[in-house]
């Protein structure tokens, strides 16, 4: 095997490809050729490190310098300056968003430090198409142990004894669920995992797929080992190209080497798995109604019972876990049960992905400890609130989650504690939001994706949703009347109790939960026609404050609509029955001399 | 498993057989629960909720007829949560809905209006956008208006389950969700493939798929139905003539039929405009003074005797082959039998055929 005294690992996930980072790493290639250096420095393309925003990111090992947002123009100083003479590139690091501090190694960005990769362990540091890197990294050393020397019975046990629970939402003990479709009778059982990410926003499943396909492999093989399968399906959704692409060549690598197949390992276990894609809807990811689009029909969720354990693809005895789930499996195995659950609380053991969006100093992929609190993932991990604004709440579970403000920040982040908070840990996706967003807003956005995405099938989630997005819409244009809450919670309970599946029974936690901590920005808009964080258009007045007009009339010029008059130098006023609240004159003014609200 | 199990319902302890649903064993016990898009012939989708009940111990409102028996539940039909739950739905089904029961073809029988009656809904409380698409007129024989469809989805699987022609399924997402036949071809062209059995009329619980023939012709409660059996196979099928001032208006299907339940082809259902047309036959006619003679209405008598009395005469002049019988698949198997031993015994020839050949 050839040695190389240093390696360059090039990010090859989606974020840092569409930030350029193919023609990054053919120009490091083409630079190490061209300094001679091709047989010393060994240049790898890995999956997602989970910090997009800060792509393309290239790391040099051995030291482990964490280079970001590097550009074409930068390779060739990378290369003559780190990988010849040894001098990091200062500019290029990692700067500390307070202390602008520069931050050489990996480890030591605060991004990362409070971090612990189980599912994620090698997202970023193997090249994902190649096998040999994942073996090298003991993979399928989980999958030879529970094939040679556990009976599927122990497979179980030890499944149970770590305490892993569902990571696509609702949490279920995925022992348990192994336990069920081994107990069911039949002779033909498949495994099936979930990779339809629909949640706005959730790349946990994207990213594991790209950067460490194997590790959803090798916990597939177990738990079909363990229930009985012989035949697996992967569904993912189409518009994961990438992810299908690393897939593709994983199954047919672990195939050569006899690890996916016919007598894995010589052992007689046999199992083949195929990829299915989705079509991109969202409630596609509903298990059953995966499986009946696995079967060729509309993707519509079916009544439970019967459980997929007892009657599911082609009702036949089936088993279906998350991406990240399965990831987790060939951990279990490799450590030990104990060790897997020393992570983590009491009834939630491990690690969770969390996707950190919106307004926050670092956003990405983060995988903390179960337990942690939400201040520690938002201020420590995401670096706090942009523009030092003041944070406001964090919208937890996507659609189907709830917003949970600032008194609740420093509850444990499990899954109990999520949904007694109206939250729920659901695949994972953290919106953080800052006083800036209208929360009667921030309800009524995904109350329309969730109404978009409604299969149609039930009546309270069909048609309740709509009316419930309609009664937002009407709040938000200032059309409230006080009745319209009430209409909200009593209409928001019955779909709750009544729809068929989880998107409906879910649907209005975002406005359940908002209407809990946010009531009065509701109130105001309903009671006082206004909205406090100045995002609904329709209550908004702009008005210029006298004593800080300076009558210099940038305002005058700039409005579409003319509503603006005044003398020069004097004070000027906005008509605002002319006004059509486009908020130009406001980035106009230079004196701060205009407000809205 | 044990074979029957033990349950209250509504306070009444009742013993059924293990395995049947909530909403069978309380229909056993005389107790009406709602439903829409149940249909003991058909899966079931569990899909409009009308029909949920409170058991005690469970979380959310289970649909009754996807939920099976277990020992020692306690189930109530018509609890406080049940009763705000069903009006919910309903409320937001006429959110939804034209509400033109007025001049409706199935007001009468219909069960939106008739649940709508039962829990006191005069009108919905939900002001919002509406579906509105044009009716679809381009069948022959029946009318879709999907304005007026609840989604219970019972035509999709009736046409799919019984019919298997699957012209029609769901198609879109959320509030415009809509069942149509392929790429929303109209049901009456050729594409769609609908063979016009009018099935899916048969099970719709509301008025968005009617019968073209009867509309505004006669109200469910204005016709006498009388039971009878189709004239046009050997299957036999038996459904209901709508009778209104002594003519038939229409057919309806008739659930207790032994041989065909609630289907019918569409010669059955829609083919009946020959009862009282002007050029039918209903009596015997003889062509009388010679080929150029005129047709003459005789008595059954004598138009038989006629018969019989050619056929001898043509078989003993040109022999039995020179005589052929063909017979109809319109007959029963019993008439058609009885026509081939008149062929070979009485008229001794093997000339003997049917129409279906043809
Ligand atoms: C509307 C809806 C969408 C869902 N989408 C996903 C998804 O994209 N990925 C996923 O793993 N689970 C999704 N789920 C959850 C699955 O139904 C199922 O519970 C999960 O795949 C089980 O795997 P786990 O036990 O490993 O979490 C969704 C559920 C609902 C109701
Ligand atoms: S709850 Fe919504 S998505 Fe689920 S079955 Fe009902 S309509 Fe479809
Ligand atoms: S908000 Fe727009 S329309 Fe209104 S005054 Fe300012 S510039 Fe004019
Ligand atoms: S379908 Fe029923 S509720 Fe609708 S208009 Fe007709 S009779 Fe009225
Ligand atoms: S008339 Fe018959 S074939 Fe046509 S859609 Fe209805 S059930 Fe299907
Ligand atoms: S047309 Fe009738 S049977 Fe078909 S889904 Fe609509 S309401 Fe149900
Ligand atoms: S009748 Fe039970 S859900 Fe429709």
């Amino acid at each position: 095997m050839q040695l190389y005294r240093a390696h360059v690992l090039v990010c090859g996930g989606t974020g840092c490809v569409s930030s350029g980072s193919k023609k990054i790493q053919e120009a490091i290639v083409d630079e190490l050729a061209k300094q001679n250096l091709d047989k010393e420095i060994k240049v790898v393309e890995t999956g997602c490190h989970g910090f997009c925003e800060m792509g393309p990111i290239v790391i040099v090992y051995p030291e482990g310098t964490f280079y970001c947002q590097v550009q074409v123009d930068d390779i060739a100083e990378i290369v003559s300056e780190h990988l010849v003479k040894g001098r990091i590139v200062q500019r290029l690091l990692f700067k500390a968003p307070l202390t602008e501090e520069q931050v050489p190694s990996y480890k030591d960005i605060a991004f990362y430090r409070k971090q612990h990769r189980v599912a994620l362990r090698n997202c970023g540091h193997i090249d994902p198409e190649h096998i040999q890197e994942y073996i090298a990294r003991d993979g399928y050393e989980g999958l030879a142990k529970a094939l040679t020397t556990m009976t599927p019975q122990q497979v179980i046990e030890e499944m149970k004894k770590s305490g892993l629970r569902g990571r696509g939402g609702g949490g279920f003990p995925t022992g348990l669920k192994w336990e069920f479709a081994s107990k069911s009778p039949g002779p033909k059982k498949y495994i099936i995992c979930n990779a339809d990410e629909g949640d706005p926003g959730a790349f946990m499943d994207r990213s594991v797929l790209e950067g460490d396909p194997h590790s959803v492999l090798e916990g597939m093989l177990i738990g079909a080992y363990a229930i009985g399968a012989d035949e697996g399906y992967i569904y993912v959704r189409a518009e994961y190209p990438l992810a299908i692409k690393r897939l593709k060549v994983a199954i047919a690598q672990a195939e050569e080497l006899g690890l996916l197949g016919d007598n894995i390992l010589g052992t007689g276990f046999s199992c083949r798995l195929h990829i299915k894609e989705g079509a991109g809807a969202f409630v596609c990811g509903e298990e059953t109604a995966l499986m009946a689009s696995i079967e060729g029909s509309r993707g519509m969720p079916n009544p439970r019972p019967p459980f997929p354990a007892v009657k599911g693809l082609w009702e036949k005895p089936s088993n279906i876990n998350n991406v990240e789930t399965y990831a987790n499996v060939p951990v279990i195995f490799l450590h030990g049960a104990e060790k897997f659950a020393s992570m983590g609380t009491e009834n939630s053991k491990g690690t969770k992905v969390f996707a950190l969006t919106g307004k926050l100093r670092n956003t990405g992929l983060a995988e903390v400890p179960m337990g942690i609190s939400l201040r520690e993932i938002i201020f420590d991990i995401g670096g706090g609130i942009m523009e030092d604004k003041k944070f406001k709440a964090v919208q937890i579970g996507g659609p189907s989650g709830g917003c949970i403000p600032e008194e609740h920040l420093d509850t444990p982040v499990d899954y109990d504690s999520l949904i007694a908070l109206g939250a729920m840990m659901g695949s994972g996706g953290l919106v953080v939001m800052d006083e800036t967003s209208c929360m009667v807003d921030v309800a009524r956005f995904f109350l329309n994706f969730t109404q978009k995405e409604s299969c149609g099938k039930c009546t309270p989630c069909r048609e309740g949703t709509k009316r419930m997005l309609e009664i937002l819409q009407k709040i938000c244009d200032g059309n409230g009347v006080p009745e319209d809450i009430t209409t909200l919670e009593t209409l928001g309970a019955v779909i709750k109790n009544t729809a068929l599946c989880g998107l409906g029974q879910t649907a209005p936690n975002p406005v359940l939960a908002t209407l809990r901590y946010f009531r009065h920005e509701y109130e105001a808009h309903i009671n006082d026609k206004k909205c406090p964080a100045g995002v609904c258009t329709a209550l908004l007045e702009y008005k210029i404050v006298a004593e800080n007009c300076k009558g210099c009339g940038a305002c005058a010029r700039v409005c579409p609509v003319g509503a603006i008059t005044g003398e020069k130098k004097e004070p000027h006023e906005i008509d605002t029955s002319k006004c059509i609240k486009c908020g130009s004159c406001i980035e106009k003014c230079k004196f701060n001399a205009i407000v809205k609200g | 498993m044990a074979d029957n199990v033990t349950l209250t319902i509504d306070g009444q302890k009742v013993t059924v057989p293990a395995g049947i649903t909530v909403l069978e064993a309380a229909r056993q016990m005389g107790i009406d629960i709602p439903t829409f898009c149940h249909d003991p012939e058909l899966s079931r989708p569990g899909a409009c909720r009308i029909c949920v009940v409170e058991i005690k111990g469970w979380r959310n409102l289970p649909p009754s007829c996807v939920t099976t028996v277990t020992e020692g539940m306690e189930v109530e039909t018509e609890s406080e949560a049940v009763v705000e739950a069903r009006r919910t739905i309903l409320d937001l089904l006429l959110a939804n809905h034209p509400q033109d029961c007025m001049t409706c073809q199935k007001f009468g029988d219909c069960r939106l209006a008739d649940y709508a009656y039962r829990y006191g809904l005069k009108k919905t409380t939900f002001v919002g956008e509406q579906t509105n698409v044009p009716v679809d007129e381009s069948s022959a024989v029946i009318t879709r208006d999907v304005n007026k469809c609840i989604l219970c989805g019972k035509c999709v699987r009736v046409c799919a389950e019984i019919v298997g022609r699957n012209v029609v399924d769901f198609v879109s997402r959320g509030f415009t969700t809509k069942v149509s036949p392929a790429l929303e071809l109209g049901l009456g062209e050729k594409e769609a493939g609908c063979v016009s059995c009018g099935s899916c009329v048969a099970v719709c619980p509301v008025g968005a798929l009617t019968e073209k023939n009867m509309q505004g012709i006669a109200r469910p409660w204005e016709v006498k139905k009388v039971k009878t059996t189709c004239p046009y196979c050997g299957c036999g099928c038996n459904f209901d003539l709508n009778v209104k001032d002594g003519k038939v208006v229409g057919v309806t299907s008739n659930p207790t039929s032994v041989v065909n339940g609630r289907h019918l082809c569409v010669k059955g259902r829609f083919g009946y405009d020959f009862i009282h047309s002007s050029d039918r036959l209903t009596r015997p006619l003889i062509k009388k003074g010679g080929k150029d003679g005129d047709f003459v209405e005789v008595s059954w008598d004598e138009a038989i005797r006629h018969v019989a009395s050619r056929l001898k005469e043509i078989k003993e002049k040109n022999g039995s082959e020179a005589i052929g019988v063909l017979s109809s698949a319109r007959c029963t198997n019993e008439e058609n039998y009885l026509m081939n031993k008149l062929a070979r015994v009485a008229l001794g020839t093997n000339n003997i055929d049917h129409c279906a050949r043809l």
